[in-house]
């Protein structure tokens, strides 16, 4: 594999890691650029149905940098090149931001009894809410939810506030009502 | 150095790895936040409920998967950077793993692994934890009203004006720190 494909990896996704600001999915139109457009990684189909992978895999969802990086390797080098291609963009993604999050945690943990940090955690903690429950409804209106799938939302609510329950049992529930296609 | 006021045995870096796995593992079909809560806040006691909610706003403020910086959040508090490294290791292992399996799939078949309308009962289940977590966090923060009046605003902000979250926060972060400021009669002493 030419290590040229591997420096554009690199690049590519080392550059994206900083813009990241707000969470990985606001870089996505930026990375459908660089790799479809800029480098031809990709077609336009092959991106979204890439997209749609990395959602139906747990963890963290940048995970479709893995996949778009698969291909790129790919194009280079074949299945060897593809999963190097995979891992190094993987790791180029989340090691800028990652490097960041590091001095600042440090910085953080320094200041225990600062004033700014108690005003941070005090003040910040209703924000957080907010952000949350928006991003539960974001997701649910990119999910196309219908009336069905709304009431069986509502259910696991309630089922989560009130109960103690174990989370997985209701997640696999849910999971065996979708592939029976009641929702 | 690391000294950590709640009061938990500083975790291993295996038990740093290993739930952060377990985190990730659990958040088919989404809901990582919740997750991580559930397991970090309530399961393991690593962090407080206020420590936890300023930590994710700090994650979402900063470049990076929200969730990935949350594993190096938590792993410098515990280990520093070899901590860090291994909670992030922890969470990206395993899917890392099965997106590699998935990429091998649709490339060779060009087809996408038929998961999805699993995936969709999952989703829905995921967004309820999401409000789940609302308002089981929400219950503690927000009692007085202008705490509810930031909640409300930036609950607008984001899920009704789709603002992008730097412009949301330069409306509402002057006002939350300014009430959350500490204020004790004894403190200029």
């Amino acid at each position: 594999m030419k290590p040229g494909t591997l420096l554009q990896i690199i690049a590519v996704f080392g550059s994206l890691s900083i813009l990241s600001i707000g969470g990985g999915n606001t870089v996505l139109p930026q990375m459908h650029l660089d790799a479809v457009k800029g480098h031809d990684w990709l077609s336009n189909r092959q991106f979204a149905d890439v997209f749609a992978i990395s959602q139906a895999a747990p963890g963290p969802s940048i995970l479709i940098v893995t996949l778009v990086g698969y291909a790129a390797g790919m194009k280079a080098g074949g299945l060897a090149g593809a999963i190097l291609g995979a891992l190094v963009a993987t790791v180029a993604m989340i090691l800028p931001a990652g490097l960041l999050v590091y001095f600042t945690a440090r910085f953080w943990n320094s200041a225990k009894e600062a004033k700014w940090r108690k005003a941070v955690e005090k003040g910040f903690a209703p924000l957080t809410v907010g952000l949350v429950l928006a991003s539960g409804v974001i997701v649910a209106k990119s999910a196309d939810h219908g009336y069905r799938e709304w009431a069986l939302t509502a259910v696991a609510t309630v089922i989560f506030t009130c109960t103690k329950t174990n989370p997985l049992i209701v997640v696999g529930v849910a999971g065996v009502i979708g592939w029976l296609g009641w929702v | 150095m690391t000294d950590d006021s709640s009061g938990t045995e500083r975790p291993s870096l295996l038990e740093l790895a290993l739930t952060f796995n377990k985190i990730a593992i659990a958040s088919f079909g989404g809901g990582l936040s919740a997750w991580s809560r559930e397991v970090v806040v309530v399961e393991r006691k690593w962090m407080t409920e206020e420590e936890f909610l300023s930590a994710l706003t700090i994650c979402r403020i900063l470049p990076g998967a929200n969730q990935v910086n949350m594993a190096v959040f938590v792993g410098v508090k515990f280990r520093g950077i070899i901590g860090a490294i291994a909670a992030t290791a922890g969470l990206t292992f395993v899917p890392v793993l099965i997106v590699l399996g998935m990429a091998w799939f649709y490339f060779t078949y060009s087809k996408v692994p038929a998961m999805k309308s699993v995936l969709h009962g999952m989703t829905a289940a995921a967004v309820a934890m999401t409000f789940a977590m609302a308002f089981k966090t929400g219950k503690k923060c927000l009692q007085s009203p202008i705490g509810i009046a930031l909640f409300v605003a930036m609950f607008v902000l984001s899920a009704v004006l789709r603002m992008p979250l730097v412009y949301a926060l330069a409306i509402c972060g002057p006002l939350a720190l300014w009430w959350g400021w500490p204020r004790e009669p004894r403190a200029e002493a």
